[in-house]
Formats: structure tokens, C-alpha cells, sequence
């Protein structure tokens, strides 16, 4: 049987473009009857883009080739509507273009449509989407994860070549576990954030998803950089990455945390990170156990436990805050018409805000968030990455949510530490549940700006690795 | 207000502030859901964090500004403007009368 | 018996180029049509972000230093929240708790700070399909205002006015902004409160003690003009007085002031402060100051009103009056001061001649003034002897002004013309000498 095009890789692709070997238009058929197929089931994409073939047809002779991506319904894109998955924002048509799809149709990318996503990125499920949630393509009875589910499920379901998603704390890279595809977080200040729907200013940050570690790294090369309408990205040049993406690992000195938390202890997650980790010192890594503490304590890490109230005060105090600009007179519908979870994080956030408790809780917050800036600070002066799990489990079935008032907190607390502190990170699979085909995922962090570092961890683990679907079919 | 525990009418203070509206049932289940998620918070007193400064900004950086120009690329037409409101009139954005405020 | 307690809160819209943080025009005042001046940010769409205006910061600092204030070290945004139709995204970005600068003073009244923050939109009410309706228009959203407070060191109509003026002044001074209350490019708010209790006399108007403090502030909006300030004033003091006699206190708030019936009207009762949920704006980054970047603004200041009445006073010796009159705007003085530089009038003389005839600066070049003055004096006969002799030493003396003259700069007689008369002390007929002047450089 023919292989569809739709299950290449984006490297792949590009490749066997160039030497004539396939054509985009029958790729763009491939592609195309997959969405048909899958779509209706799975609830992936949101918008399919119409004008995508065409799109591709003028971008066939730049470096991503005129190649289908999809992109999360959060990113503001000129002539496809734009909801963030929101009754609040239906119908809305974006007046300008964000800096990221700007960069991916400049670099050849064409947006092969809209994915859905948890409303206004509240969530680890995509279950808080106000056009329903996206099933899980590996098994469908399970959750994708979120806030990027919509992306993570178009890769794993071969629905794109690739796609973008955005993070604030876990939402590419537990998706990506879910997914079992690869998710990637750059450095906060590394991507421009300028057009995308605000969720946590302090946090956020898109990123790649892709099928292989090399996809992620390709597109990540295409959309970092300083951006003039961003005050928050960074002049650090953008590293080279796909240049030492091959070049192994030898002498990496690795650090394994928070798998001695009482609830990951003994658990397949644990074992599945460890036995990750074992490959790591096969291919030349130095691997120590970096043991939870509940303080500031050298050589240790600081205990989650506290990460997840940080984050919950931050991160509702900054939505509330970024969303206050809904209100139904410029753009959108009013604020009746927000959904149950976002209510929630606004209220909450307003709250933690408010005269004579801002003090208690967000100042509070945002000093206990210094204490896991400085553990890192000091962990990364030994370790050039960390490893851990992303997420505390396997894929949730739906409905797992059940309208849990911390859900998305507690599914992401392994993540919610480095992603305060703006760090970069990376899920590749790492296990596969033969029985359920669910997946767990590998969680690669590295200092600030060294984004290098977890390619290249990445890419070796997964060459050496059978995780990888498309690498391990 | 306790911050501990959330009553009824702590939610439709909180609301109001918000402006988000709420129906009495939610202004219930709102509660209970504060008062849970207030617990984990509630984890962040046992630190000691006397001697710690807040971390505001993440990105690391200090005075990032502007020149002062013109910037027409990315200035919108009226009609861009106004392309996306429920009630324009005459080149303006409408909502019904307000009473004068801040 | 009573004394008023009146702190006054100015916002002035500096006049850069683009807004403060995109770059959009900033001209709302003159926009041929509603919404043409806008962007995703000061639009508040969705993914927009801000990057604030250099120029816009700088000029907020040199208020800052030209009203004696220090400038902070590390200065920064924070988001300030309320909703209304005006505010595009539920918040305005203004400065909480480091302001870029603090602690300075003005005549007798001290500065207690002064910010940067950016400009609503503007409201419109009238009816719309029949029913009555608000209309927005967003040209002025993002514009950048500076925002200064006083402390509350005045205590009546009089000094309010007073204050203003100087503080309009020192912003026309600095050109940077038109500062023209008609146009809304300066609003302000007095906040006014009376205690009963006399401060004894000597005592300082800081001193807390010498009466109860108020417990209660009014805060008088929509005052459109300079000449209403003291008139609203005046009215309110007198109408919280009315209340205490009465054994009653004045409500805490804000009121709106009517022009035509000359009363202040309720607009919003304030029974706690609002709760705007202050916290540090994450899209900008903090902005630090060095001390030789800060003096690098302060050269830029130029001399304040203040310092040139005092040089022009010494230097030329003006009595306080002619010298506060000539050092009204910079215009005037860079004129009066032009007009000097052509060396062939006494100060005073042109100062007398400038004040009485009311002369406008933008009419008229300084050059030109000259040659009016001399023209219009009278003088004593001079023997025509006389004159020829002055010319020719004129003539000698000033070979490259003659070679000019000659190679037909007109500019030149003149200057020959005023050297003549300054030999003559100005005597002599001016149609005969210049007669006399143009015919020997002919020759």
C-alpha cells in the first residue's frame, strides 16, 4: 500500500519535495482526507483554512516548503476566524496578523487550519473548549490534554505536517505526552507572543509540536527571535539548533527530580522516566537523582507542592486581568458569555488582586516564585538539564475533568516550577501502553536560553528510543 | 471576608469587581470552588519569603523603548477599526448611555 | 474659623509624534474623523502588546527635574483597573508605586509626584435610533499624560491659580506639551477638603498640626478653564462650609463643576476608594535611570521661567515687571534676547518699546523691530558735517560689511546704518543719514 503523505514528517517531506519525489498536491489530498475522515470524531481543527492549497502553491520554494500546519485557535490570523475556542470571541475576524504565523508563512509554512484548544487556554484537557472538546487520536475514549490538545491531536493523527501551540505552564508539553507526539516550550521571551490571545503575560510562550524532535527543532528556528512589538523577547540570538541537534550527548550532566513525590514514587511514570534516563547514561550522560526538598536547600529541588499555588495566584491573576479587554463593544460578545472555567480564573484572579489581599496572596506569590528562580539558578550551575515527566499520568478519559476547580493546576504542578522561572523544555515519548496505546512523555528542561541543550538531549533519546510512531511504526 | 472560606455574597462582591455576571446557583457552586482552590494557596504560608523580592518581570530585561515615530503599517482604517463591533454609528463605537464615571 | 485643604491632580497630554506605547499619530485634537488614529494596541484587541515611547519618558522626566523632583533610580508601569466604555483593555496603564518621579516644588506648593500613563478614549452622548446612546471614539486612547499631584498646600482660589500658571508656563517652556485646557490637552482636579481649626501663624503649611485634619475629600471634575478654576474653587469651599457650620460632614466625593450656573453637581458618591487592583504591568519591562542619564535630560531642560527673569533682571536691569513680562514664553524672551544681540539698542529701550506697543514675536523679526524702533525715535539735529564724518569712520572700519553690502546683501546696510547711528548716540535725522550712508557706499 502507498505510503499517505500526511503521515511524513515535516523534515521528510521537505526532503523528498525538493527532489520532485512527491508532489504538494497529492500531499495536500492526503492531508485533506485524513481531516475529512478524522475530523467529525475527533473535533481537532475548528477552522479548516480554504484558501490552504492555494497558499501552498506560493510558498512551494521556501524552507518549509508550502507544507500544512496547523495552528492553535489562539494565534490571530488575517482571514480565518479567531476564537481561542471561546463563545466570547466567536466570529471574530483578527485586524492584524500575529508575529509568529507572520514568521511561519514567511519561512514557506501554510496554515492548514484552526485547532481547538481548552477556552482561552484555561486547562490541561481541551474538555474547557466552548465548541467541545478534541478526542484523543490514539484512543479515543481519552483526552488529548491541553490547552494545546487541538495541536498535539492534529500531529499524532497525521491531520498536518506539524503545528504551533502555546504554553504557560505544561500546555504543549503535556498535550504532547498525551499525544505521544513531541512538544517543545522555548524560553519565555524567546518566541514573540504579539497577536496571541493573552492568557498569563508573565508565562506564555508558543512553541512547536511536530512528529520528531528535528520538525520541532526546524520550526523552532522559524519562529524565534526579537520581535520590535514585544517588549519582552530577548536579543539573545536565536541558537543554531538543528546545527548540533545530531552531535550526542557525552558528558551531559543530567539531573532526574520530583519522581520521589509520593505520587509519582513507583508508579509507571516513574518508571518510564528512569528507564529514559538509563538510555541518557548509555549514550554518555552523567545521571544523578536530584531529591525533593521543602525549602531552598543546595543540590535539591524545591517541592512542587508550592509551584501549583504560585502559579494558580499568578497566572489567574494575569487572566483576569487580560481579559477585563472583553467586554463585546470593540470585538466579540459580552461577558455573559463566558464559560464556566474561564468565570472561574477571572474571578479568582480578581480576588488575589484585590485591596488588602493582594499582598497576602500575589505579592507572596510572585516572592515564592523567586525562591524556584534562584533553585534553578543554582541546580543549572551543575546540570545542563533536567529530566522529569510532564504529566502525573497517562491521557485522562473524558470527562476526567468533571469540572474540578484546580484541575489544570494539579495536571500540570511537574511543570508549573520551570515554567515560572520562564524556562525552556521539551516532551518526547518515552512509554507506550500496549493495552490502551496511551502514551507518557520524557520532559527535558535546560537553563534559560539553552534550548540547544534539549534538542540535542531530545533528538538523541529518540533515535535510540521505540517511542516514536513515525520513527517506530 | 474570610479567605479561607467563600460565602454566596463574597462571590457576587468578587463579581461585581469582575464584571462577570453570575446567577444564584453559580454564585454557590462558585464559592465552594474558591474555598477549594484557595486551600492549595493557602500551602504558599508556610514558606518563609521575608527576605524575597517579588518576581514581577521574567524576561530579564530593563528599559526596552520605542522611538518616537509614526508607525503607519500598523495603523488601521476606520472601517478595520470598526470591523469587528456589533453597533457602530457614523465612524463611532455605540453602547447604551453610561453615567459619567472615571 | 475654616481652612481649606486643596491638592491638585494635573494631566497634561505631551505632544510626541506617536502615542505612548504604539505608534500611532497622536493628534487626537485635530483628526478629521473618529477611530482613523488606532492599532491593536491602543485598540486593546486581543495578543496586542506595548512598548512604551522613549521620548515620551524622557519628557515626563525633564517635568519632573524642571518641578525639583527626584527621579527615580528604577521606575515602572502598572496596570490600573476599572471598566468603562473609554478603556479599551479593562485597564489602564499608569504608574502605582514607583513613579518616575517624586518630592519637588513649586512656588509654595510641594510636588508630591509625577507619572507617565496613557490617555482613554473619548466619550460622546446623544441619541442613537431614538434612544440614548454613548458613542466612543479612540484617537485618544494610548496617548501618553503625565500626571502631576500635589501635595494639599493650597488654600484657596487664588494661589490654585497661581500655581497653574506657573506650572503652564514651565510646560510651554519645555514644549512638551500645548497644555491648552480648551482643547484637553490640560485637565485638572482639585481635591478639596476644609478644616475647622486654624494653623497658628508661622507655622509652615505642612505642619499637621494647629487643627483636625479633614476626614472627608472632594474630588471636582470638568473644569474647562483657567479662569473657572478659582470661581469653582471658591464655590466649593464655600459650600463645604455651609456643611460643617451645620455640624455635618461633606461627603466623600466626586463632583462635576457647571460653568453657565457656576455650582458644582454630584456626579459619583465614593463610599470607599475604588479597588483598582494595582499590579506591575508584565508586557513592559522596569526601566532603570543612571545618574548621567538623568543629567543628560536635565541639559536638555534649558533655563526655566524662574532663572531667565532673575538673569534678564541682573543682566539688563529690568525692573521685576518688564522682566517677568518679557519672560512670559520662551518665544518672547528668545526674541527680546535676539533683538539685543543686534547691539544697536539699549535693553531697556527695546523692553520699553516691546511692553507698551505690546509687540507679538510671531509678527515680527528681531532684525526688523530694530530698525522700527530706531526709525520711529526722535532725535536732535546733527550738522550734516558731522554725519558724513561718523559714516566714513563707519565705512573704514567695516571693510567686510561694505564688501557685502556691495556684493548686495541688504542685510548689511542695516547693520552699517545701526553702526552709524551707535557713533552718533543716536542723533541725527535717520532719512538723511541713510541718504547719506547708501550714496557713499555707491560711490
Amino acid at each position: 500500500m502507498k505510503t499517505k503523505l500526511n503521515t511524513l514528517t515535516l523534515v521528510k517531506a521537505i526532503e523528498l519535495l525538493k527532489n520532485k519525489e512527491i508532489a504538494l498536491d497529492e500531499l495536500y489530498n492526503d492531508t485533506e482526507e485524513a481531516v475529512s475522515a478524522k475530523n467529525p470524531e475527533l473535533n481537532i481543527y475548528l477552522k479548516i483554512n480554504e484558501q490552504a492549497r492555494e497558499d501552498a502553491k506560493r510558498q512551494e520554494a521556501f524552507p518549509l516548503a508550502g507544507l500544512p500546519i496547523a495552528v492553535k485557535d489562539n494565534f490571530l490570523t488575517v482571514g480565518l476566524e479567531t476564537t481561542a475556542a471561546a463563545n466570547v470571541l466567536q466570529g471574530y475576524m483578527p485586524q492584524y496578523e500575529s508575529t509568529v504565523t507572520k514568521k511561519l508563512k514567511g519561512a514557506g509554512g501554510v496554515i492548514l487550519g484552526k485547532t481547538n484548544m481548552d477556552a482561552w487556554a484555561h486547562g490541561s484537557s481541551t474538555e474547557t473548549s466552548d465548541f467541545g472538546p478534541t478526542k484523543n487520536p490514539r484512543n479515543p475514549a481519552h483526552l488529548p490534554g491541553g490547552s494545546s490538545g487541538g495541536s498535539a491531536a492534529a500531529v499524532a493523527a497525521d491531520m498536518c505536517l506539524a503545528a504551533l501551540g502555546t504554553e504557560t505552564a505544561g500546555s504543549i508539553r503535556q498535550p504532547a505526552a498525551w499525544c505521544g507526539v513531541v512538544g517543545m516550550k522555548p524560553t519565555y521571551g524567546r518566541v514573540s507572543r504579539y497577536g496571541v490571545v493573552a492568557m498569563g503575560s508573565s508565562l506564555d510562550s508558543p512553541g512547536p509540536l511536530g512528529k520528531t524532535v528535528e520538525d520541532c527543532a526546524l520550526l523552532f528556528t522559524h519562529i524565534a527571535g526579537r520581535d520590535e512589538h514585544d517588549a519582552t523577547t530577548n536579543l539573545q540570538p536565536v541558537p543554531d539548533v538543528l546545527k548540533t541537534l545530531k552531535t550526542g550527548i557525552k558528558g551531559l550532566r543530567v539531573g532526574i527530580c520530583y519522581l520521589d513525590h509520593p505520587n509519582i514514587k513507583g508508579t509507571v511514570v516513574d518508571r518510564s522516566v528512569r528507564d529514559a534516563a538509563n538510555v541518557l547514561e548509555r549514550l554518555g550522560a552523567h545521571v544523578t537523582d536530584v531529591p525533593l526538598s521543602d525549602q531552598l536547600e543546595k543540590g535539591k529541588i524545591l517541592k512542587h507542592d508550592y509551584a501549583i499555588g504560585v502559579y494558580t495566584v499568578v497566572q489567574r491573576s494575569e487572566v483576569s486581568s487580560n481579559l477585563a479587554r472583553y467586554d463585546g463593544i470593540r470585538y466579540g460578545n459580552n461577558r455573559g458569555a463566558f464559560g464556566e472555567e474561564a468565570k472561574r480564573r477571572i474571578m479568582l484572579g480578581t480576588f488575589t488582586l484585590t485591596k488588602g489581599y493582594a499582598d497576602k496572596y500575589y505579592i507572596r506569590a510572585q516572592q515564592v516564585r523567586s525562591l524556584y528562580i534562584q533553585n534553578f539558578q543554582e541546580l543549572f550551575k551543575t546540570f545542563d538539564i533536567l529530566i522529569s515527566s510532564p504529566s502525573p499520568s497517562y491521557a485522562l478519559p473524558i470527562g476526567a475533568a468533571g469540572g474540578d476547580p484546580m484541575f489544570g493546576e494539579l495536571q500540570d504542578m511537574l511543570v508549573e516550577p520551570s515554567s515560572l522561572a520562564g524556562l525552556p523544555g521539551i516532551s518526547v515519548p518515552c512509554y507506550r501502553d500496549p493495552q490502551t496505546n496511551l502514551y507518557l512523555g520524557l520532559n527535558i528542561m535546560a537553563d534559560h536560553w539553552q534550548e540547544e541543550k534539549i534538542f540535542r538531549a531530545a533528538y538523541a533519546y529518540e533515535q535510540v528510543a521505540e517511542w516514536n510512531s513515525w520513527k517506530n511504526p | 471576608m474570610s479567605p479561607v472560606t467563600f460565602t454566596p455574597n463574597d462571590v457576587v462582591r468578587i463579581a461585581a469587581l469582575a464584571k462577570i455576571p453570575v446567577t444564584k446557583t453559580e454564585e454557590t457552586s462558585l464559592a465552594a470552588g474558591f474555598t477549594t482552590t484557595m486551600t492549595v494557596v493557602e500551602k504558599l504560608m508556610e514558606l518563609d519569603v521575608s527576605k524575597i523580592p517579588p518576581a514581577s518581570h521574567i524576561s530579564g530585561l530593563e528599559n526596552v523603548f520605542r522611538e518616537d515615530i509614526v508607525d503607519e503599517s500598523r495603523m488601521f482604517t476606520q472601517e478595520q477599526a470598526l470591523s469587528n463591533a456589533k453597533r457602530t454609528y457614523n465612524g463611532y463605537f455605540v453602547v447604551d448611555q453610561v453615567l459619567p464615571g472615571e | 474659623m475654616y481652612e481649606p485643604i486643596i491638592g491638585l491632580e494635573i494631566h497634561v497630554e505631551l505632544k510626541t509624534k506617536s502615542k505612548m506605547f504604539c505608534g500611532c499619530k497622536n493628534d487626537p485634537f485635530h483628526a478629521p474623523n473618529p477611530n482613523i488614529y488606532t492599532c491593536p494596541v491602543c485598540l486593546g484587541l486581543p495578543g496586542a502588546l506595548l512598548v512604551p515611547n522613549k521620548k515620551a519618558v524622557e519628557w515626563a522626566i525633564m517635568l519632573g527635574l524642571a518641578l525639583g523632583c527626584d527621579i527615580a533610580e528604577v521606575s515602572k508601569f502598572d496596570r490600573k483597573h476599572y471598566f468603562y466604555p473609554d478603556l479599551p483593555k479593562g485597564y489602564q496603564i499608569s504608574q502605582y508605586d514607583q513613579p518616575l518621579a517624586i518630592g519637588g516644588r513649586l512656588g509654595d506648593v510641594r510636588i508630591r509626584r509625577v507619572h507617565l500613563e496613557e490617555d482613554t478614549g473619548k466619550l460622546y452622548h446623544q441619541k442613537v435610533d431614538g434612544k440614548p446612546a454613548t458613542l466612543i471614539d479612540f484617537n485618544r486612547s494610548g496617548v501618553p499624560l503625565v500626571e502631576i499631584v500635589t501635595e494639599p498646600d493650597i488654600r484657596n482660589g487664588e494661589e490654585a491659580t497661581v500655581f497653574l500658571k506657573k506650572l503652564h508656563q514651565i510646560i510651554r517652556y519645555l514644549d512638551i506639551s500645548d497644555a491648552d485646557m480648551e482643547k484637553g490637552s490640560m485637565r485638572l482636579e482639585p481635591n478639596i477638603s476644609v478644616r475647622r481649626g486654624v494653623r497658628p501663624l508661622g507655622n509652615s503649611r505642612s505642619d499637621p498640626d494647629g487643627g483636625e485634619l479633614p476626614t472627608y475629600k472632594v474630588e471636582v471634575k470638568n473644569i474647562n478653564s483657567f479662569k473657572f478654576v478659582r470661581r469653582a474653587i471658591e464655590y466649593e469651599v464655600n459650600r463645604h462650609i455651609a456643611i460643617l457650620e451645620k455640624g455635618a460632614t461633606p461627603p466623600q466625593e466626586t463632583r462635576g463643576w457647571d460653568e453657565d450656573k457656576g455650582v458644582t453637581y454630584t456626579q459619583r458618591r465614593k463610599e470607599e476608594a475604588e479597588d483598582y487592583r494595582y499590579f506591575p504591568e508584565p508586557d513592559v519591562p522596569p526601566m532603570r535611570f543612571s545618574r548621567h542619564q538623568i543629567s543628560d535630560v536635565r541639559s536638555k531642560i534649558g533655563e526655566m521661567p524662574e532663572e531667565k527673569k532673575e538673569r534678564f533682571m541682573k543682566k539688563y536691569g529690568l525692573s521685576d515687571y518688564d522682566a517677568e513680562l518679557l519672560t512670559e514664553s520662551r518665544g518672547m524672551a528668545d526674541f527680546f534676547e535676539a533683538c539685543i544681540k543686534e547691539k544697536t539698542l539699549t535693553p531697556k529701550t527695546i523692553a520699553n518699546w516691546v511692553i507698551n506697543k505690546k509687540v507679538d514675536p510671531k509678527s515680527i523679526k528681531p532684525e526688523a523691530l530694530v530698525f522700527e524702533i530706531l526709525k520711529a525715535t526722535t532725535v536732535e539735529a546733527v550738522p550734516e558735517e558731522t554725519i558724513g564724518q561718523a559714516i566714513d569712520a563707519v565705512i573704514s572700519a567695516n571693510a567686510k560689511a561694505v564688501a557685502d553690502f556691495k556684493a548686495g546683501k541688504e542685510q548689511s546696510f542695516m547693520f552699517l546704518f545701526g553702526q552709524v547711528l551707535k557713533q552718533l548716540q543716536g542723533k541725527g535725522d535717520k532719512q538723511k543719514i541713510q541718504t547719506v550712508l547708501r550714496k557713499k557706499l555707491t560711490e
